[in-house]
């Protein structure tokens, strides 16, 4: 479990989207594991937002970015699977891209800011 | 994508709950794995989870279009308004459905007939061809002269401008049952062979003509759909059979589609042109009695075509000089052959409504600023709390867009139930195209649903929400000077209001004051009492003169037999009957005519020796007609006072002869002069049209088998219907007879057109007078309301009832004046515009102005006297204590 209501938590605007298309391309899965995923890999560091998860798939599957189905769970329980779509995987590279430019320039400014102090 | 989603939304929220419980499984299951008890497991995972129903509501916000709600609140909200004040609502929304319900109707009139292609192949290629005369004028009457059959032959086979030229001329049958059962006269119509084929018409059974089949003699003949249904029970299996016309067999070779109803409604049937006339009357370029309809090759242009046709005329002029061959051609296309004589009135109908839809908005318009001063405190608040001016216009204009949209479906539904009857008053239309609503209609209502809802809404949006508004919270309601400026509004809309009521006033006074003059125009002989009829004998029964004479004699001799007629007159046709036809002539005394002058024409009519006196025709001088002029050989003629004063100025006509060279002694020479016996008075072939110099022939000439019969009674003609009837059927039961009318009744048919753009008109003016005396109560009542306090005040410091009467009928009389001299300087352009429609008015008719500025002003005063009166009685007391 996470740590809650830390500032770390919060989630930059806009990378969830990306976030939950780079979670899917290791397969489909429904909202939990998604949810579980992203908290795992972050190191606990993110934490999903139920509220904003799920308006954000059904947003991401209006685009084609993801298509969904319903399925037996791990647990065999009934539950939602999102699958990666090939529009989707286009979507993914393009935001990533924009991503490692952003964290780069971000990381240049940042970086003679930090060596400064 | 997102209309998809909205659709959807109900669907995709099911779908989260469900995948909300699946992730609240997966945690919990998850929980427990922990170590957690189930209770607990479940708690956390909610925990975790957070709000649901958040999640809920984000996604179905979601997939809402932000646009869609706010529309949905401003209905709310204004229905809401509305239902509060269900009177207004009421008002506005029916006066609005009459509106635009008139407007739709008179649209859907004016698409069918003057804006919708003909149901025909390519309807824009299709042009009508008539003979002309050059130097005939501008008047339609005699520009078009219709077309001689052998000019039409010839045109046929000397030129090569058009695709295809067709021929067509009307006439009527008696059509009976196999033995002379059920006989009923019908109109037909004789169209060459190609006619069918020329228009794009395929039969709906059976075929169309052949070009054998289009010769003398011929006894092949079409249904239209109408009589297939009506007499013949709509079984198909009639083609082939035989049905009887005029005591003769023809066989049904096909049957027309049920739209088909060229050139108008009344055609029963149709037969092939060549079988209608003798070969003789074919081959001569003076039987003017046919309409010629052409289609144009693709690529060659209507002025080239016509060229040709002109010249094979001209030369055909040449070829006989002195007779009445036209000298050249003149086309008009087909729709507006169709709708010529319509088109005028229509527009200005359409004008009319238009003109009372305006009113309407603008008296919708004007309650509404009334409203909105109700209101202005509510507005003031809300803008003060932030509320933009462009949401709080869209909130009013959802007001006058929910009134016009009432008003607008109930319109349509009116004119769904109007259009058909009104169609059906109206006797001149054409309905070749056939009147329905359409697409197009629908579409046009919502178009002037649209443009009301502007009209009628964004004034009084934008004078309430205007830069005075923030004012109102400060002003005190006892000064109401912020609306000061609203008032001023109100009257200029009043203003206008009345100026168009003016307008349509004076509009619809000319046409009733025309109207009234057709009525009591002097037809030249008597019409009160006089019961007319119409019968034809059938040519192959009473085939010979002696038999026609028998006949009809016999039948003179017993009606004037019957108790109570006073007087019995046989002609072919009779005054204010139409004019049926004329024929050209010379006079034999005088030189021969110059190259290039037109030739002397006139009506011809055939009498009995009886008709003049029975119809009360003064003679002039001479004599009338005598029982022994009888047989083809009498050679008289009566002429009226016109032709005399037309064509024998100074002289004395008696004794003088016609040379008329017109055929209708089938088997007899060709010319023959006719010795003038008689002069009589003039008589009106049709009211509103002038008078035309007339020739009489004898009836007794025996070859006029469709007769006319007029009965002068002592009392009510209707009466005598039944008793001349069975004395018909005495004498021959199978003989069909048709248009049993009195005069009256019959010059008041040919006037029903006129009767119902008069009436029409007059209904919307009256419509928009009493709109515009209701908006003028209205805007005095709400003067007077605000200004109860300084009327008090008035009171108080010594003021007479009778001075604050004045103060407040001058208050709402001036924008009344103010929209009466308006209107009066438009309606003096106005109504030059449709001039052409009156008889014996003048535009500037002075009874007809007095009287609607009479009417107006009475109104005016009716509509103010009781909101003045109201104020001038006010307690002071009161007056000053109301807030």
């Amino acid at each position: 479990m996470g740590k809650k209501n830390q500032p770390e938590s919060e989630m930059l605007k806009g990378t969830l989207d990306m976030m939950i298309l780079r979670t899917l391309v290791g397969g489909d899965a429904h909202g939990h594991t998604i949810a579980k995923v992203i908290e795992r890999t972050s190191e606990d560091v993110l934490e999903v937002e139920q509220g904003s998860l799920y308006p954000a798939l059904h947003r991401l599957e209006d685009r084609g970015w993801v298509a969904s189905s319903w399925g037996p769970s791990e647990n065999n329980r009934k539950a939602k699977f999102y699958r990666l779509t090939a529009q989707g995987r286009k979507q993914l590279i393009r935001e990533t891209s924009r991503w490692r430019q952003m964290t780069r320039a971000i990381d240049l400014v940042m970086g003679e800011e930090g060596g400064a102090q | 994508m997102s209309w998809l989603r909205f659709f959807r939304r109900r669907r995709s929220d099911t779908e989260l709950q469900d995948e909300i419980e699946a992730y609240l499984a997966e945690e919990s299951a998850d929980n427990e794995a922990r170590g957690m008890s189930p209770d607990e497991a479940r708690r956390q995972a909610r925990l975790k989870f957070g709000n649901a129903q958040k999640v809920r509501e984000s996604l179905w916000m979601q997939n809402t279009p932000q646009r869609l709600t706010a529309m949905a609140r401003d209905v709310k909200y204004a229905f809401r308004t509305l239902s509060r004040t269900p009177g207004f609502t009421i008002i506005a929304v029916a006066v609005m459905a009459l509106c635009i319900g008139a407007a739709t109707s008179l649209f859907t009139i004016v698409r069918s007939v003057l804006l919708r292609p003909l149901p025909f192949r390519d309807p824009d290629q299709l042009v009508m061809v008539y003979d002309h005369h050059r130097g005939s004028g501008e008047n339609p009457d005699s520009r078009y002269t219709p077309v001689a059959a052998a000019d039409f032959y010839d045109w046929c086979s000397m030129t090569h401008g058009f695709e295809e030229m067709a021929v067509i001329t009307y006439g009527g049958y008696s059509l009976t049952g196999e033995r002379g059962e059920l006989p009923e006269s019908v109109n037909a119509a004789a169209a060459s062979w190609n006619l069918f084929s020329l228009l794009g018409v395929q039969p709906a059974f059976g075929r169309t003509f052949t070009e054998l089949e289009d010769q003398h003699g011929s006894t092949v003949v079409m249904l239209t759909w109408k009589v297939f249904q009506r007499r013949f029970a709509g079984d198909a299996r009639i083609v082939g059979r035989q049905i009887h016309l005029n005591g003769s067999p023809f066989t049904v070779v096909g049957v027309l589609p049920s739209w088909f109803n060229y050139p108008n409604a009344s055609i029963q049937l149709w037969v092939p042109y060549q079988a209608f006339a003798t070969p003789e009357l074919l081959k001569h370029h003076d039987w003017h009695q046919s309409q010629v309809i052409a289609r144009l090759r693709r690529h060659v242009s209507l002025a080239s075509a016509l060229e040709q046709v002109r010249a094979v005329q001209y030369q055909l002029h040449l070829q006989y000089p002195n007779e009445p061959v036209s000298d050249d051609v003149i086309p008009r296309l087909l729709n507006e052959d169709l709708a010529g004589n319509v088109k005028k009135p229509l527009n200005l109908m359409l004008s009319a409504v238009g003109c009372m839809l305006l009113i309407g908005c603008l008296n919708i318009s004007n309650l509404l600023v009334a409203r909105g001063a109700a209101r202005q405190k509510e507005v003031a608040i809300r803008s003060a709390l932030g509320a933009q001016r462009a949401i709080l216009i869209r909130e009013q204009l959802t007001e006058s867009m929910l009134i016009c949209a009432a008003g607008g479906l109930g319109g349509i539904f009116l004119s769904v139930l109007a259009t058909r009857s009104l169609a059906h008053a109206w006797k001149d239309l054409p309905t070749a195209q056939g009147v329905y609503i359409d697409g197009a209609v629908i579409a046009f209502a919502c178009v002037l649903m649209f443009a009301a809802t502007l009209i009628a809404g964004l004034l009084p949006a934008l004078s309430s929400t205007g830069k005075t508004m923030l004012n109102a919270l400060q002003t005190s309601p006892r000064t109401g000077a912020s609306s000061v400026s609203r008032t001023a509004l109100r009257k200029s809309l009043l203003t206008t209001e009345i100026a168009i009521t003016v307008v349509l006033l004076i509009a619809a006074g000319l046409l009733l004051k025309s109207f009234l003059r057709l009525r009591s125009a002097d037809m030249g002989c008597v019409t009160r009492n006089m019961l007319t009829l119409f019968y034809g004998l059938p040519g192959n029964q009473y085939d010979t003169p002696e038999k026609v004479n028998a006949f009809n004699e016999t039948l003179l001799e017993r009606v004037r037999a019957i108790p109570g007629v006073r007087a019995v007159a046989l002609g072919n046709t009779l005054p204010g009957a139409g004019f049926w036809g004329d024929m050209v002539f010379t006079v034999k005394e005088h030189p021969p005519l110059k190259p290039g002058e037109d030739m002397p024409d006139a009506l011809v009519r055939w009498a009995d020796p009886g008709y003049f006196t029975a119809l009360g025709i003064p003679l002039v001088t001479g004599r009338f007609f005598t029982n022994d002029e009888r047989g083809p050989r009498s050679y008289k003629v009566i002429v009226s006072r016109q032709l005399v004063l037309q064509y024998f100025p100074g002289e004395n006509p008696i004794g003088k002869h016609l040379h008329v060279t017109a055929h209708f002694h089938p088997g007899m020479p060709n010319d023959v002069d006719y010795e003038i016996v008689g002069e009589v008075g003039d008589t009106l072939y049709q009211v509103g049209k002038e008078s035309k110099g007339t020739m009489y022939f004898p009836i007794l000439e025996g070859d006029q088998n469709g007769v006319m019969l007029a009965v002068r009674t002592a009392s009510d003609p209707l009466q005598f219907s039944v008793p001349v009837q069975m004395q018909i059927a005495a004498l021959d039961p199978e003989l069909p007879v048709s248009n049993v009318l009195t005069m009256d009744q019959m010059i008041g048919d040919s006037l029903v057109d006129t009767s119902l753009t008069a009436s029409l008109v007059l209904a919307f003016a009256i419509l928009s007078l009493l709109l515009a005396s209701v908006g003028l109560y209205g805007v005095l009542s709400y003067l007077s309301a605000q200004r109860t306090t300084e009327l008090g005040i008035r009171m108080a410091l010594g003021a007479e009832r009778d001075q604050l009467l004045r103060l407040m009928l001058v208050e709402g009389l001036r924008p009344a004046l103010f929209g009466l001299g308006l209107g009066l300087v438009v309606s003096v352009a106005v109504t030059r515009i449709f001039q052409s429609m009156l008889f014996a008015t003048t535009p500037l008719d002075p009874v007809v102005l007095f009287g609607v500025i009479a009417t107006l002003l009475a109104v005016a005063v009716l509509a103010c006297l009781v909101p003045a009166w109201r104020a001038s009685r006010l307690d002071p007391i009161q007056a000053l204590r109301t807030d």
